[in-house]
C-alpha cells in the first residue's frame, strides 16, 4: 500500500521534476561545467579557473556590476513608491478613478521594445520632447543617453515609468481587501490619515510589498530589452547590465565560457538575494 | 463506408505525390539583416519571388533576422541547433570569425567553371575585401555601402554658401561648419553644422576618418590592429575638436539611430551616414539636399560596410549549387541595379552601373553615384578575429574620449594593448 501511494506521489511530481530539470537544473548545471572548463566556443579537457580569474581582471565587469547595483537600488525602491502612491489615489473616491486607473497602467501594456523606441525620441538631444521642453526655460543640448553622467538615470526613469503602474494593481487589488472597519474605528480614535497609513494601510500592505520587491528586484537583473533599442549598453559602458554584458559575450563575441562565468556571477547574486529576502524579511511580514 | 476508405486512400496518394513534388524541390534557407530604416524585406521578398519563378525546382526561404548582430546569432544559433540553412546575408566583417566557427565555406570551392571565376571578378574590387581571406573569397557583396555626406541645401544657401559645393576638406569642414551652426538670442544652438555619429558604429565613423589621414587599422589577415598609431589618435582628436574646440557638432554622443531625424528636421546641416540611408532621406526630405563624398585630410576615404552573402559549410552539394545559384540572380546586374534603386545601397559590380535601368536613375538622381564613385578612395572595414570584442575596445575607446573621460592617446594605446592580447593567438 505505501509502496504504491509512492510511485504515485513521484508520477504526480513527475511533470513538473522533468521541466524543472530540463530547462532549470542542468542547464545551470551546464554552465558551471563550461565556466570552468571552457574557453571561447570549445570545451577544455581540463578544469581551471581561467575564466574567473579574468572577471577579477576585467575593469568592465566590475563597471556592469556596480551599474547593476545601483540599477537595483534606485529602481525598486522608486518603482515600489511610485505604485503605492498611485494605487492609493486611484483607490481614493474621486472623479475620473476609471480614467486615471487605465493610464497609469498603460505602460506596462506595451511591449519594452515599442516603448523603449517611443523613449529614444523623447530623450534624442535635438528633436526630443524632454529637450524641447527644457527649451522653454532655457536649457538646452541635455544629452541625455549619450552623456555617461545621465545615461544610466535615464534608463532607470523609463524602467520606473514602466514598473510602477504595474505593481500598482497589485497593490490596488490589496487595498481592496483591507476593511472599512478598521478605517471607520480609526477615524472615531480621531487617528490623522498619517497615522492610519502608518499603523493600518502599509502593515497590512506588507505581503504585497513583499511580492512586489521581489519581482521588482527579479526585474532589474532580468529585463534588458530597452539596452539593445536606447544605448546598447554605452557610450563606454556606462549603461552596460550584468545580463546585457552576459548576452554581449556569447552572442558578440562568441566567448561562451567567458559567458558561463559571468551567468554563474549573476546566479549567485541571484540565490544569494532569495535567502535574504525569504529568509531575513519574510519573518518581519504578518499574513 | 467502403467508399469512404477507398476516397481517403485515393487522398492519400495524391498527398503522397504532392509532397514527393516538394520533396524534389531543393530548399534554400537564407537569413538576412536590415540596419537602416524602410521597408527593404519587401524588397528582397520580390527579388526571391523572382528567383523561384525562374528556377522553379528551387524553394528559398528568406528570413528576416533583425541587425547584423541579430542575423549572425540567428543563422549560428540555426545551424547550432541542426535546423537548415544553406546561405546567409551577413555582415563583411563576420569573415574572420566565422571562418573559426568553421561556419562557412569559400566560393571558389563550389565554383566549378571559368565563367564562374569570371564572376567572382566581377564586382568592384574595393567591395571584396572583406570578403578574401588567404586569397579566397568567402563573402559575395550584396548590401553594400560606403559612409557619405548629406547635406542641406537649402541651409547652404541660407548661411551663404555655394549649395553645389559640399566641404572637400577638414578645414573646409570646420569652416562651413561654423557658417552652418546657428544658436538663438540665449546662446542655445538650434543647428548645428554637422553631426558624425557616435553610437551604433562608431569604429565605422571613426574608419573613415583614419583613412582620410591616410592610415588603416587593421591587416588583411585580421590579426593586428594599429589603434595606436600617430595618425588614428590625430583622426579621433580631430572627432573630438569638432564639438570641443570648433562646436559645429554636439559635443559627447550622437545617435546613430535618431540622426537621419535630425537631418531631416533640419537640426544639422551635415550628417555623416551610410549610403544605405540615401532613398529613405530622399523620400522623406522636404528640402533641397545634396550627397558628397566625405571630406579628405591627407586623401579622401571611407571604409566600405554593409552585407556579404556567405555559404554554410554543412550544407550538401547541391543544396550548395542551388544556393551559388541564388547568389548570383541577386548580384546579377539586372537585381542589383534595382536593389540600388530601391535601397540606396550600392549597385555592387561596375556592370550594374550600366545597366539601363541604374543608368538612368543615377543620371535622373545624381547622389546615386557618389558612393560608387568614392569606391576609389575605399578600405576595408575594421574585420578581425574576434572581431566583436575587438570592435567593441574600440567604440569604447571612442565613446569615451569622445565624452573626455580620458585622451585619445590613452584611450588608443589602452585599446591596442588589450586588441593585441585578444589577437595574439591568431598570430
Amino acid at each position: 500500500m505505501f509502496k504504491t501511494y509512492k510511485a504515485q506521489a513521484w508520477l504526480l511530481l513527475a511533470p513538473a521534476l522533468i521541466l524543472l530539470v530540463a530547462f532549470t537544473y542542468l542547464p545551470i548545471g551546464n554552465t558551471i561545467w563550461r565556466s570552468v572548463f571552457g574557453f571561447g566556443v570549445q570545451m577544455g579537457n581540463q578544469a581551471s579557473p581561467e575564466n574567473y580569474a579574468r572577471l577579477l581582471d576585467d575593469p568592465v565587469f566590475w563597471q556592469v556590476l556596480k551599474n547593476s547595483a545601483l540599477y537595483a537600488l534606485i529602481t525598486v525602491p522608486a518603482s515600489i513608491f511610485f505604485a503605492l502612491s498611485m494605487a492609493l489615489w486611484v483607490n481614493g473616491k474621486i472623479a475620473g478613478t476609471g480614467f486615471m486607473r487605465l493610464s497609469f497602467f498603460t505602460p506596462t501594456m506595451l511591449p519594452m521594445i515599442s516603448v523603449a523606441n517611443i523613449w529614444l525620441l523623447f530623450y534624442s538631444s535635438e528633436i526630443g520632447l524632454f529637450n524641447a521642453v527644457l527649451g522653454w526655460f532655457g536649457v538646452s543640448g541635455v544629452n541625455w543617453l549619450g552623456n555617461p553622467d545621465t545615461a544610466l538615470y535615464s534608463l532607470m526613469t523609463m524602467t520606473i515609468w514602466k514598473e510602477a503602474g504595474f505593481f500598482m494593481i497589485f497593490y490596488l487589488a490589496a487595498l481592496q481587501t483591507i476593511s472599512p472597519d478598521l478605517y471607520k474605528a480609526a477615524k472615531t480614535e480621531n487617528a490623522s490619515s498619517l497615522y492610519i497609513f502608518r499603523r493600518i494601510t502599509f502593515p497590512l500592505l506588507m505581503p504585497t510589498t513583499l511580492f512586489v520587491f521581489v519581482n521588482a528586484l527579479l526585474n532589474s537583473f532580468k529585463l534588458i530589452d530597452h539596452l539593445f533599442i536606447l544605448t546598447k549598453g554605452g557610450p563606454n559602458n556606462a549603461t552596460n547590465l550584468l545580463l546585457y554584458y552576459i548576452y554581449e559575450n556569447s552572442f558578440s563575441f562568441f566567448d561562451t565560457a567567458y559567458a558561463s562565468a559571468l551567468t554563474v556571477i549573476l546566479l549567485l547574486i541571484l540565490i544569494v538575494m532569495a535567502l535574504i529576502q525569504f529568509g531575513v524579511i519574510e519573518r518581519r511580514v504578518h499574513y | 463506408m467502403r467508399t469512404n476508405i477507398k476516397k481517403l486512400l485515393t487522398l492519400g496518394a495524391i498527398g503522397l505525390s504532392f509532397s514527393a513534388l516538394v520533396q524534389a524541390k531543393t530548399e534554400l534557407t537564407m537569413y538576412y539583416p536590415v540596419s537602416v530604416g524602410g521597408a527593404l524585406t519587401k524588397v528582397v521578398d520580390s527579388i526571391v519571388d523572382d528567383f523561384e519563378q525562374e528556377n522553379p525546382d528551387i524553394d528559398v526561404k528568406a528570413i528576416y533576422a533583425g541587425n547584423y548582430n541579430d542575423a549572425r546569432v540567428k543563422a549560428l544559433a540555426a545551424l547550432n541547433s541542426g535546423q537548415p540553412a544553406q546561405l546567409s546575408v551577413m555582415f563583411s566583417i563576420d569573415v574572420h570569425e566565422l571562418m573559426d566557427l568553421d561556419a562557412i565555406v569559400p566560393f571558389d570551392d563550389v565554383i566549378s567553371t571559368s565563367a564562374d571565376r569570371q564572376w567572382l571578378k566581377s564586382f568592384h574590387p574595393a567591395l571584396m575585401e572583406n570578403g578574401i581571406v588567404n586569397d579566397k573569397t568567402y563573402g559575395i557583396p550584396f548590401q553594400r555601402s560606403t559612409i557619405v555626406m548629406y547635406y542641406n541645401k537649402d541651409l547652404f544657401r541660407a548661411a551663404g554658401l555655394d549649395p553645389e559645393k559640399a566641404p572637400s576638406n577638414w578645414q573646409e569642414l570646420v569652416e562651413m561648419g561654423k557658417k552652418l551652426t546657428k544658436k538663438d538670442s540665449n546662446g542655445n544652438v538650434t543647428q548645428w553644422g554637422a553631426m558624425i555619429p557616435s553610437t551604433g558604429y562608431p569604429y565605422w565613423m571613426f574608419g573613415a576618418l583614419t583613412k582620410e589621414k591616410g592610415h588603416k587599422l587593421m591587416n588583411q589577415a585580421g590579426n593586428k590592429t594599429y589603434f595606436d598609431d600617430p595618425k588614428a589618435i590625430a583622426a579621433l582628436e580631430f572627432w573630438k575638436d569638432l564639438g570641443n574646440k570648433h562646436q559645429v557638432m554636439p559635443k559627447g554622443m550622437i545617435e546613430w539611430g535618431t540622426l537621419r531625424q535630425n537631418f531631416l528636421e533640419e537640426k544639422t546641416a551635415i550628417m555623416w551616414h551610410s549610403t544605405g540611408n540615401l532613398t529613405a532621406v530622399k523620400k522623406a526630405a522636404n528640402f533641397d539636399f545634396g550627397v558628397a563624398m566625405l571630406p579628405a585630410d591627407e586623401e579622401r576615404g571611407s571604409p566600405t560596410g554593409g552585407g556579404n552573402f556567405y555559404l554554410f559549410k554543412n550544407a550538401t552539394t547541391e543544396e550548395k549549387q542551388a544556393a551559388l545559384k541564388l547568389v548570383k540572380f541577386m548580384t546579377s546586374p539586372k537585381q542589383a541595379a534595382k536593389w540600388s534603386i530601391e535601397t540606396g545601397y550600392m549597385g555592387v559590380s561596375p556592370a550594374a552601373y550600366q545597366t539601363k535601368e541604374l543608368a538612368n536613375y543615377v543620371e535622373s538622381f545624381p547622389p546615386a553615384a557618389i558612393a560608387r564613385d568614392q569606391l576609389k578612395y575605399a578600405t576595408a572595414e575594421l574585420s578581425t578575429h574576434q572581431s566583436g570584442r575587438v570592435r567593441k575596445l574600440l567604440d569604447d575607446a571612442i565613446q569615451s574620449v569622445l565624452n573626455g573621460q580620458q585622451d585619445a592617446k590613452q584611450a588608443l594605446t589602452s585599446a591596442q594593448k588589450q586588441a593585441d592580447r585578444i589577437l595574439s593567438r591568431y598570430r
